[in-house]
């Protein structure tokens, strides 16, 4: 802990020097850097058009009161942040994925059934709509698929479905709510599947001070935090944005990062067994990401300096390090810079919400 | 004995026919990996024809295939490499990457 805090320190002071330069000599902030990556030739200044490939795509309208979809969302937010979903009564969605902890836990690895450790780190749910394929490992490829995974899991809300549906249609207000979402379907495994994914899809980060300075806004991000983007950007600096890419800051890509885990974890090599694959975990989003530590799937990086170190040594455990991975020359300034281009990409998330009061022991 | 002479013309016309069909109507194709995408979305091919898989991105490509009709792993190679396989069943080859799972096509091969 204390080289942390020396570490922070020294980078904080170049950090400083590099900012009193900056205010000193002015005119260095005229010519906006560029920044080539692959054919695609980035100008640095806000609004320009090239960077216009980092916007989110819009999002569907807010569904009308009466809608089935709004029925279908409250419903499926009642169920996430019910704990009568898990087997003993003490263990809701929203208990790891906390939307006050960057709907993650802040936990290094996740805790579970009766306060068991669990091996990896609580994905944040921020902006899940957008990978192709979910889980750490990639296990699943719809919301609908995954969501009633952690359910069933005896490691973690350890419930069964003849019992769930039970306790579900034992609950006059579960069952009114089932029927106006699903008026042919009523209660079933994949109805409480569906209406889960529908409501995780709605939680969405767009609006950080990156996005206004991608739209325009000038005085959204400071010249150090543009710095810091140039080296995020650069194949030369710190190469986050071949894998980290635009819009949500992650192509859902494995690789092996060479993280030093004692009891290594086969990661995406359990599902598809393929040399490359051993040790490969999915490229997490980065949006909302000071939010989301600790950081890596096994939640062994304190904080975004840990990360950013991490990767300077170009991961600890070599075996079968993805060849992307490759030690980083990074010199102090650029390090902060980059640290603090990171703290932008956070937005408010303005996720679909109802008052959840319908709870299954009522 | 005077059987043997049309048996032996016989299986040398098989033979050769079956050698000339193969050689003469082997076609190769590449399909280019560029900015995370495959360049053909379907590919149509014949059993014996050879399909290129060329890597033009700046990262590491894994092609895969865990279909019934062809399964390989061609591993992960960068940029300017090319890596191939030769479709010898006929059905449909589901082709991925690994380390992309976004990047999908399929050969669909006929006799
Ligand atoms: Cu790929």
């Amino acid at each position: 802990m204390p080289n942390i805090a020396n570490d922070v320190q020294r980078l904080s002071l170049a950090g400083l020097l590099c900012c009193l330069l900056s205010i000193i000599c002015p005119t260095t902030g005229i010519t906006a850097p560029e920044v080539q990556l692959e054919d695609q030739k980035y100008t640095l200044t806000a609004g320009h058009s090239s960077l216009q490939n980092w916007l989110l795509p819009p999002q569907n309208k807010y569904p009308s009161r009466n809608s089935v979809k709004y029925a279908k969302l409250s419903l499926g937010e009642k169920l996430f942040f019910d704990p009568g979903l898990s087997s003993n009564g003490n263990l809701a969605c929203s208990s790891c994925h906390n939307p006050q902890l960057g709907w993650s836990d802040s936990k290094k690895t996740a805790i579970g059934f009766r306060g068991m450790i669990l091996q990896r780190a609580t994905p944040t749910l921020i902006n899940i709509s957008y990978n192709p394929v979910q889980n750490w490992d990639g296990r699943n490829e719809t919301l609908e698929d995954q969501a009633l995974e952690p359910i069933l899991n005896p490691e973690e809300m350890n419930m069964h479905i003849p019992t769930l549906l039970k306790t579900l249609s034992q609950n006059s207000n579960y069952k009114d709510a089932f029927k106006r979402a699903f008026p042919k379907r009523g209660i079933t495994a994949g109805t409480v599947a569906e209406a889960i994914a529908t409501f995780e899809r709605t939680i969405i980060s767009n609006n950080s001070r990156f996005d206004e300075w991608i739209v325009g806004d000038k005085e959204a991000l400071t010249p150090r935090q543009i710095q810091g983007f140039a080296v995020f950007l650069d194949p030369e600096k710190g190469n986050c944005a071949g894998c980290h890419s635009p819009p949500n800051f992650t192509d859902s890509s494995f690789h092996n990062i060479g993280l030093a885990s004692k009891t290594p974890d086969m990661g995406r090599f359990k599902h598809l067994p393929l040399r490359s694959m051993w040790g490969a975990f999915k490229t997490p989003t980065l949006r909302n990401i000071n939010e989301t530590a600790p950081y890596f799937h096994d939640g062994s990086a304190a904080n975004l300096l840990e990360v950013i170190k991490h990767y300077q040594k170009g991961g600890i455990d070599k075996t079968n390090l993805s060849p992307e991975i490759k030690p980083l020359q990074l010199n102090d300034n650029e390090v902060i810079a980059l640290k603090d281009f990171l703290t932008t990409l956070t937005g408010t998330v303005k996720r679909f919400t109802t008052n959840p009061q319908i709870r299954t022991s009522n | 004995m005077t059987l043997k002479r049309p048996i032996l013309h016989y299986a040398l016309y098989i033979l050769a026919s079956v050698l000339f069909q193969h050689t003469a109507s082997a076609e190769e194709y590449t399909v280019d990996q560029k900015n995370k995408k495959f360049s053909i979305e379907t590919l149509n091919a014949q059993v014996g024809d050879t399909v290129h898989f060329l890597n033009s991105d700046r990262f590491f490509h894994n092609i895969y295939s865990i279909s019934e009709a062809k399964s390989f792993d061609l591993g992960s190679y960068p940029k300017g490499k090319s890596r191939s396989i030769t479709v010898d069943k006929p059905g449909t080859i589901e082709v991925r990457c690994a380390i992309h799972p976004g990047m999908k096509m399929k050969i669909i091969v006929s006799d």
